[in-house]
């Protein structure tokens, strides 16, 4: 499935990143200074495309460049040139994203009446008004765009400066998506230092089967959700089948993506990615099983897992008042989405352990 | 400081390219079709904030009343089409004027045979005459309870529409740009092209269109009855010019559409009142084109009818005669077929005349248009609900497979009938005759065509 593909490649690119997070307050401040001088280099590169004359300080974007290059790092630069090769094309419906751009159809909705169910009712035609969220590995912002339209004020982050400079190029023309949607160029853990517990949901869509250290990742998205956020994740499952069509059938015979892109071992599975979410603080709160149709190029919401999965888990709040949300959860679910019954719940009571088939 | 640093730039950036300029949606022509277009999309819930925007060429058309005489193009409004207008439209359509009718006969010129259409109990409405000027007034005054929502630009004329770059150019304007004639320029997200059969938007877009002239012009006139009747059945007799038909629009009056050759269409034209009376009457009533062939075998064929199917046949009714014609009424008009290939570009949608164009001898015209109003309305609703740009081609395409496929059979079916009832050969005759008797003893079929129209 090539819709994995770039969103892979950019967490891995993020996750093995050189800046690692600063943990204690003392480092903060640095790693906020670079993040700051990081959007300012962005944004004169945006500028200089358009208005030739105005000039930025060049001096502290050297000292950017200098820095992320010093720091440790798994980042494999010749994944970053091949994303950045492929920047151009992420808006092009018909080209090799096309299948990204499809999976909106699924996401999108699914994001939509999750946050809807978690929080108030808000006006019709801004769902998400009033609500802030972060999208890790937004690529070229083809799932921050229709979150931003729908009324939230949404950060879009990726690692790849390409990928950042694209969607903020293409999100430059709408007016309206100027006030709600922001990019910056950094990793999860230097804004989990800055931003903590200030987001209302956090998207992870096509970015887990990348990582490498998928613990600290989770405690981040953990550090800057707000208690009671949301934490939105599409991933890959780790079974034969998923080999089969992902490996096999997706590299190997049809090609749609590059042969060595996907690492099945890195894939994971709902439970295993259960276990993990609730022993960081979160409760998953639906699950649901993914299908793309490559022929018509549509995606699908099946009941199994097998292949491709959408998570929605919330972080749980200071107070031990599990129970509260699992009744609700009931009805909540039952009208999260749009087409009824393929969806099955993971219920969490207390550290009950369950299985459920994929 | 950064965020505050990086927003006044914005700010600026956007006044420097104007860039608040930027319309969700533009609707080009403010005829019955766009300007309906323009009340579904100000009232539907999920467009609510949108900038939307209809250019009309033509002034504002406002009616306080209906005048008290009538306007010559009406048209034939489908159950479908009304509940759409329900939209608060239709109540000021039936406080200005509208005649519903129960009952639809047509019959040959050149035999006995003839088909009725009714609703079973002659309570429900088959559908409704409306003059055309009344629908748009209607359409205006509930466009002006959406003036927080839709902005519209009378006496705005288009010159030149620009077409969005490919994804590629990321540099340029991904917009429609819409060049008006006193130099501004406004830009959208989605275009809709309103504009009718000769649309520039499906012109300057490019789109291909199978079109061609039938050699039939139209003459429209307002009738007045001989004697005042109930007036609720639509009237359309098949000559071998053309058919001619007569809808009701009030206890006294009613309206003519008479598809004739150019020639002839002329002719009628310039007669006076009392001989262009003598002519509509004669074409209703008489029977100078029957043959005797015909008769015989469509007798014998309605004998074997209502031997198996006794309630499958229909007696002759004849329409009520005509006094005179209301002063200054009689219009022509050419008639033709036409139909773009695609009724959808990127950004772009075409609705109504724009897209298709039919004979008026099955009234569906204005019924077509509304039905495009009425599926690109909620394509666009769902698309704004899921986040999704409004003039992405995804969901245009959902629009235009769907309405493709409900227009053209009945476009098809139309040509079908018309090219079928333009000759008075003997086999022609006989097979349309057959076939009509057959139809009219079919109630299951009957419906099916009903419930198709009603669309």
């Amino acid at each position: 499935m090539y819709c994995n593909t770039f969103g892979r490649f950019a967490c891995r690119v993020f996750r093995e990143s050189r800046f690692q997070c600063p943990m204690n307050k003392g480092q903060g401040t640095m790693s906020k200074r670079l993040a700051t001088w990081t959007s300012c280099k962005h944004y004169k590169q945006f500028l200089e495309r358009h208005l030739s004359n105005l000039k930025f300080m060049g001096v502290a974007t050297r000292l950017v460049q200098h820095v992320r290059t010093v720091s440790h790092s798994t980042l494999d630069p010749a994944e970053v040139r091949k994303f950045q090769a492929m920047a151009n094309k992420w808006w092009d419906l018909q080209g090799d994203f096309a299948a990204l751009h499809s999976l909106n159809d699924l996401r999108v909705p699914f994001i939509r009446d999750n946050l809807l169910n978690v929080h108030s009712v808000h006006p019709i035609s801004k769902p998400l008004a009033g609500l802030r969220i972060l999208d890790v590995g937004c690529g070229g912002g083809l799932l921050t765009e229709p979150l931003g339209r729908l009324g939230a004020v949404v950060l879009g982050i990726d690692p790849v400066e390409d990928n950042v400079r694209i969607a903020e190029l293409h999100a430059s023309h709408d007016p309206v998506l100027q006030d709600h949607v922001q990019y910056r160029a950094c990793t999860l853990e230097e804004l989990a230092d800055e931003e903590e517990e200030h987001f209302d949901a956090v998207l992870a869509s096509e970015v887990l089967e990348h990582l490498a250290d998928l613990d600290t990742f989770i405690h981040c998205c953990h550090c800057v959700l707000k208690p009671g956020g949301s934490l939105f994740i599409t991933t890959i499952n780790r079974t034969q089948l998923s080999y089969v069509s992902s490996i096999v059938l997706a590299e190997w015979l049809l090609r749609i993506v590059p042969g060595g892109t996907h690492d099945w071992d890195k894939f994971i599975t709902p439970v295993e990615l259960e276990r993990l979410l609730e022993s960081s603080g979160f409760c998953v709160e639906s699950l649901r099983g993914m299908f793309y149709n490559p022929a018509c190029g549509a995606w699908s919401w099946q009941k199994s897992t097998a292949v491709n999965y959408a998570l929605h888990a919330l972080k749980q709040r200071a107070e031990p008042q599990q129970d509260h949300i699992q009744p609700e959860s009931d009805g909540l679910d039952a009208s999260a989405h749009t087409d009824g019954p393929h969806q099955y719940n993971i219920r969490t009571a207390g550290r009950d352990t369950h299985t459920h088939t994929t | 400081s950064t965020c505050l640093c990086k927003r006044t730039l914005n700010r600026i950036i956007c006044c420097y390219f104007t860039i608040y300029d930027v319309y969700d949606i533009i609707i080009s022509g403010g005829g019955m079709v766009g300007t309906a277009m323009a009340c579904s999309v100000g009232f539907d819930p999920n467009l609510q904030g949108s900038k939307i925007l209809l250019l009309e060429a033509g002034s504002k058309k406002e009616m306080d009343k209906a005048p008290d005489v009538y306007s010559t193009r009406v048209s034939s409004i489908s159950p479908g089409s009304a509940t759409l207008l329900s939209l608060g439209a239709w109540d000021h359509i039936v406080n200005l004027r509208c005649k519903p009718y129960q009952k639809m006969q047509v019959w040959d010129a050149c035999s006995d045979a003839l088909i009725t259409f009714d609703k079973e109990n002659l309570q429900d409405e088959m559908a409704y005459v409306v003059e055309n000027d009344v629908i748009v007034a209607a359409l205006t005054k509930q466009l002006h309870a959406l003036s927080d929502q839709v902005e519209v630009q009378y006496r705005t004329k288009v010159v030149k529409y620009t077409w969005p770059r490919p994804y590629h150019a990321v540099t340029s304007i991904p917009w429609v740009k819409v060049t008006l004639a006193d130099g501004r320029t406004l830009k959208t997200k989605l275009l809709i092209g309103a504009d009718g059969s000769n649309s520039m938007v499906r012109r300057e877009a490019g789109i291909p269109t199978v079109k061609w002239n039938y050699d039939q012009s139209a003459v429209v006139a307002v009738l007045h009855l001989s004697e005042p009747t109930e007036n609720n059945v639509a009237w359309q007799r098949f000559l071998p010019t053309g058919p001619i038909a007569m809808l009701p629009l009030s206890d006294r009056e009613s309206s003519l559409v008479w598809s004739t050759s150019h020639q002839h269409a002329e002719e009628l034209l310039q007669m006076d009142e009392e001989s262009f009376v003598d002519a509509i009457n004669s074409a209703f009533w008489s029977n100078e084109n029957q043959s005797e062939l015909v008769e015989a075998a469509g007798s014998l064929f309605r004998a074997a009818l209502s031997f198996l199917m006794p309630d499958g046949t229909s007696t002759r009714q004849l329409p009520p005669s005509v006094a005179g014609v209301g002063p200054k009424s009689r219009v022509m008009f050419p008639l033709g077929m036409g139909h773009a290939s695609e009724y959808i570009r990127h950004r772009v949608a075409l609705i109504g005349d724009a897209a298709h164009r039919v004979h008026p001898l099955a009234g569906q015209g204005a019924n077509l248009g509304f039905g495009d109003v009425s599926c690109l309305a909620r394509v666009l609703s769902q698309a704004a609900f899921n986040g999704k740009d409004l003039g992405e081609m995804q969901h245009l395409l959902e629009y235009e497979t769907e309405r493709q496929r409900h227009n053209l059979p009945m476009m098809a079916a139309t040509d079908l009938m018309k090219r079928l009832y333009s000759t008075n050969a003997a086999p022609m005759v006989l097979l349309r005759t057959l076939g009509i008797q057959a139809t009219n003893a079919l109630p299951p079929l009957k419906e099916q065509i009903i419930a198709y129209a009603s669309k």
